[in-house]
């Protein structure tokens, strides 16, 4: 019984992962970036939300209304100044600069808030506590509200990106930025309402964070880049659901580690990650063969 | 000679107007590679100006720089009396600049509708709008959800064309449209310009098969390693004229004014 | 009038090609009385200062091993404290079972070098960012391997056996000259190795690589060749740390950190050129030392300042000094003279 509640637990967790995932899978589709400072743009919006309700009081989920629009604002931010010098210039220096940008934050971090972990209280007795099913499995409200939430936003993203204008000028300029530029899109822009997504997103999976573990400087990079990556490449890159599948497949493995060696966990999962990169780098679901 | 026998109205040119587009000594490199070595052109409203030559002779190159693709080493390039020399691609698309690319380069990942789409999204105000080239184009309302990969070369290159007249362009481009179709093909592919030249657009287009320019074009022009050859109407050129010019061989510069200083008398 | 066209004009006998533009033999001196003299500073300065420069060694050759794998073979690893501590264990491995800790620092660079070879199987099909985080999760994991014996200090590390010893002073003396070998060593190998045909074949492979894959290079064994050697070089390195901090402990030597210092100094001092990461060093080890107490901004800082190299001046600090002043320490390019005179080159 212990093994179905950590399967369970493991599929919820996988709704996580997907919030971080998505993000970065959208960077990489559009922009051919692979942002190195994601998991750490994750974490501080997560600590952005800490001191938004330190000083405002406001009730934690509201944090999210004022956070997440903030980091979508620095994410157009950051594509038209940093990243899009650094995209000019080629992909080895985007890889140097989104380095440097994650060792930088994570030090900032280190530096302002010390290396303590921090939590969000979520104060509401409905997300901090849990409902079972049977006598044996115990399911935290908590995750499954972040399940649905990343359920929300993957259907969400799957319409902007297939309905609305921004979402076809995207993809336009994904397939073919200069036919784009043709036809009157500055490319530069679009690049940046899409980093704006994606930070979005980021924003959203990092409060989640907050509220589900703790935050700590290094998460960024520790936990976070890594898991939203293997994400990506399990699920396979260009496939919106795929990153949902992979945060799945993510999650049941390191629950299964889990449960074979309980400090197994983390290492479970980067076997598995490390296995499908090796064996099917397009990932499980591959919407384009070798992207 | 067959085909559509439309010749822009640009039979004669006006002495003193100004011409639409005006590209002033043009000089491109690819690197240390020289690709226009001065070249010139003026474009007036309402004509069909063809380039033609051999490959690598620049052609692409020409309207990939006027697109704004491509940064010219020096010269100038004027559209409507203005300087667009320094613009971005999208903002010479939005004064009215468009090109359709050579080898159509549709948006993979969008349907037929979705490429006319994005065609619109910056579109200036006019004729043109996506009902109207579905109706110049008839197959194609039906399959407008379609992926473009399904289509044929002529489908694709219809639908390359149509998103970019969608954005109400003032002088369209068209680069090397008889690129892998069969002739037939081309013929009705270019059955569309008499249509295109009656909403009020000047058409500028590059072509590798030289009696296809001759048939459409008010006015060509030849170029041979990045420079010119021979310019002007096909009704004032023979024959051999063109091969000479389009082949580099003696006696290729008519006699009469040189390349590139305006129309003849 | 193009380089192109004007060297076509001319009669082939007018041209000789040379490897450098001055004469290498003075850099050759120069290099062997700085070797000299650094190795007596064991009898000249303070320890402290030994110990300083020690660090500095080893992110010298941390930093040319990133160089040579981002620079010269387009590989950015972002996993190279896998070697460091893989180096660091080794050493501490050999030691424990009685070797003494400076004899194992030659087999724990060759036991790193061969432990490439595995590693790159797995990362060699990867491109660009993949491979990156690729590189990143197998140095994360290799340290969760490694946590899990207890043998060698589990999770929380375990001094380092077998320098016991040794008078303190003595110590001192060996690990600086230790640290000192290392980079030395380090430095000719790189140089070596890209004066020969393996320099060609990255350069070829740097500029297009369907066109070097196509004229014969054998560009995947290039790689595995760089990257083998990069394991290595980091590997002797992290024998250099064990041995310098007197423990291994899996959280120091296998940080992320290393990678941050050695790809900051690099991208500083200059991608790409074999003097660069020797100047973006010393910028990285005044940085650290005056910004020592205010805990982490010396990072904070270089990393800003690595990011504005790579976006503002791509070819680093050393890139700027070779603009202005013509000077190439460790020439591994050619250059084409004509007659008396010296024209332009082409350099990688």
């Amino acid at each position: 019984m212990a093994w179905v509640n950590a399967i369970i637990q493991g599929v919820l967790t996988g709704g996580l992962y997907a919030l971080f995932a998505c993000g970065l899978s959208l960077m990489f589709g559009v922009m051919k970036v692979v942002n190195l400072a994601h998991g750490d743009l994750a974490v501080v919006a997560g600590y952005l939300a800490i001191g938004v309700i330190a000083v405002t009081h406001i009730p934690v989920l509201w944090s999210f209304v004022i956070v997440v629009p903030l980091m979508a604002a620095l994410g157009y931010a950051l594509q038209r100044t940093i990243l899009q010098r650094a995209l000019d210039r080629g992909a080895l220096t985007t890889l140097l600069v989104t380095f440097g940008l994650s060792v930088v934050i994570e030090n900032a971090l280190l530096q302002f808030f010390t290396a303590n972990t921090r939590g969000i209280g979520t104060g509401l007795a409905l997300v901090s506590g849990s409902f079972s099913l049977g006598s044996q499995i115990q399911i935290g409200y908590l995750l499954v509200v972040i399940f649905a939430v990343a359920v929300v936003v993957l259907l969400g993203l799957q319409y902007f990106l297939s309905k609305s204008r921004y979402g076809r000028l995207i993809r336009a300029v994904a397939d073919d930025k200069e036919a784009a530029q043709l036809a009157g899109a500055d490319y530069r822009h679009v690049f940046g309402i899409a980093a704006a997504v994606a930070l979005g997103t980021v924003a959203l999976g990092g409060i989640a964070y907050g509220m589900y573990s703790q935050l700590d400087p290094t998460a960024g990079t520790d936990t976070i880049l890594l898991f939203a990556f293997a994400a990506v490449v399990i699920g396979g890159l260009g496939s919106l659901w795929g990153t949902l599948l992979g945060g799945v497949v993510l999650g049941v493995a390191q629950q299964i580690g889990a449960q074979i060696n309980i400090s197994d966990e983390v290492l479970a999962g980067y076997i598995v990650f490390l296995v499908v990169l090796v064996l099917r780098p397009q990932g499980l679901i591959s919407r384009r063969a070798g992207s | 000679m067959t085909g559509p026998a439309v010749k822009g109205d640009g039979g004669e040119r006006p002495a003193d107007g100004t011409p639409l587009l005006e590209v002033r000594d043009l000089v491109v490199h690819h690197g240390q590679l020289c690709a226009l070595d001065g070249i010139s052109l003026s474009v007036f409203p309402g004509e069909v100006y063809a380039i033609i030559g051999a490959n690598g002779a620049g052609k692409s190159t020409l309207l990939r720089t006027i697109a704004g693709l491509h940064a010219p080493t020096s010269g100038s390039i004027r559209f409507d009396g203005a300087d667009v020399t320094g613009l971005r691609p999208e903002r010479r698309a939005a004064q009215g600049i468009v090109m359709v690319p050579e080898g159509r380069r549709l948006f993979g990942s969008l349907s037929v509708v979705e490429n006319l789409q994005v065609g619109a999204a910056y579109a200036r105000p006019g004729p043109w709008t996506i009902e109207r080239v579905y109706e110049m184009f008839g197959w194609m309302r039906e399959r407008r959800n379609q992926p473009t990969a399904q289509l044929s070369g002529g489908e694709q290159q219809a639908v390359a064309i149509g998103r970019a007249l969608v954005a109400n362009p003032r002088v369209l481009m068209l680069d090397e449209l008889s690129l892998g179709l069969a002739p037939v093909v081309v013929q009705r592919i270019y059955g569309m310009l008499p249509e295109v030249l009656q909403s009020g657009l000047t058409v500028l287009l590059v072509e590798q098969d030289v009696s296809q320019a001759l048939r459409v074009a008010s006015h060509i022009q030849c170029l041979l390693e990045g420079r010119t050859t021979l310019e002007g109407r096909p009704a004032d050129v023979t024959a051999d004229q063109v091969e000479a010019a389009y082949f580099g061989l003696a006696g290729a510069i008519p006699a009469g004014p040189p390349p590139g200083e305006g129309s003849e008398p | 009038m193009s380089l192109v066209t004007d060297t076509a004009a001319r009669p082939a006998e007018d041209f000789r090609v040379t490897r450098s533009r001055r004469n290498v033999a003075w850099t050759g001196a120069g290099a062997l009385i700085v070797v000299v003299v650094l190795a007596y500073f064991p009898y000249i300065v303070y320890s402290g200062t030994t110990a300083i420069l020690v660090q500095a060694f080893i992110v010298l050759t941390l930093a040319s091993m990133w160089n040579l794998l981002a620079g010269y073979a387009g590989l950015v690893s972002v996993g190279q404290q896998a070697f460091v501590g893989l180096g660091a264990y080794f050493v501490l491995i050999l030691a424990i079972h009685g070797t003494s800790p400076f004899a194992a620092l030659p087999v724990a660079a060759i036991g790193c070098g061969v432990a490439a070879l595995p590693l790159w199987w797995l990362v060699s099909r990867l491109r660009s960012g993949y491979f990156a985080i690729a590189t990143w999760v197998l140095a994360a994991t290799v340290m969760l391997i490694i946590e899990k014996f207890s043998s060698i200090g589990g999770g929380t590390g375990m001094p380092l056996p077998g320098l016991a010893g040794f008078s303190p002073a003595l110590l001192t003396a060996y690990t600086y000259w230790a640290g000192l070998a290392v980079t030395v060593l380090a430095l000719a190998a790189i140089y070596l190795l890209l004066r020969g045909r393996l320099g060609l074949v990255l350069t070829a492979i740097r500029d297009d690589e369907v066109a070097a894959r196509s004229s014969g290079a054998r560009v995947g064994l290039a790689r595995m060749l760089v990257f083998v050697v990069a394991g290595a070089g980091c590997g002797a390195a992290g024998a250099v740390l064990a041995i310098s901090q007197l423990q291994v402990q899996p959280s120091a030597v296998f940080s992320v950190q290393w990678t941050a210092e050695m790809a900051f100094a690099t991208i500083i001092g200059g991608l790409g050129t074999i003097e660069g990461p020797i100047l973006g060093t010393a910028v990285y080890m005044v940085l650290q030392q005056t910004l020592a107490s205010y805990n982490a901004w010396y990072l904070i800082i270089l990393g800003v300042v690595a990011i504005a190299v790579a976006l503002f001046a791509r070819r680093g600090l050393w890139g700027l000094v070779d603009e202005h002043l013509n000077i190439r320490l460790f020439p591994v390019g050619y250059w084409l003279r004509t007659g008396g005179e010296r024209r332009g080159g082409r350099r990688p």
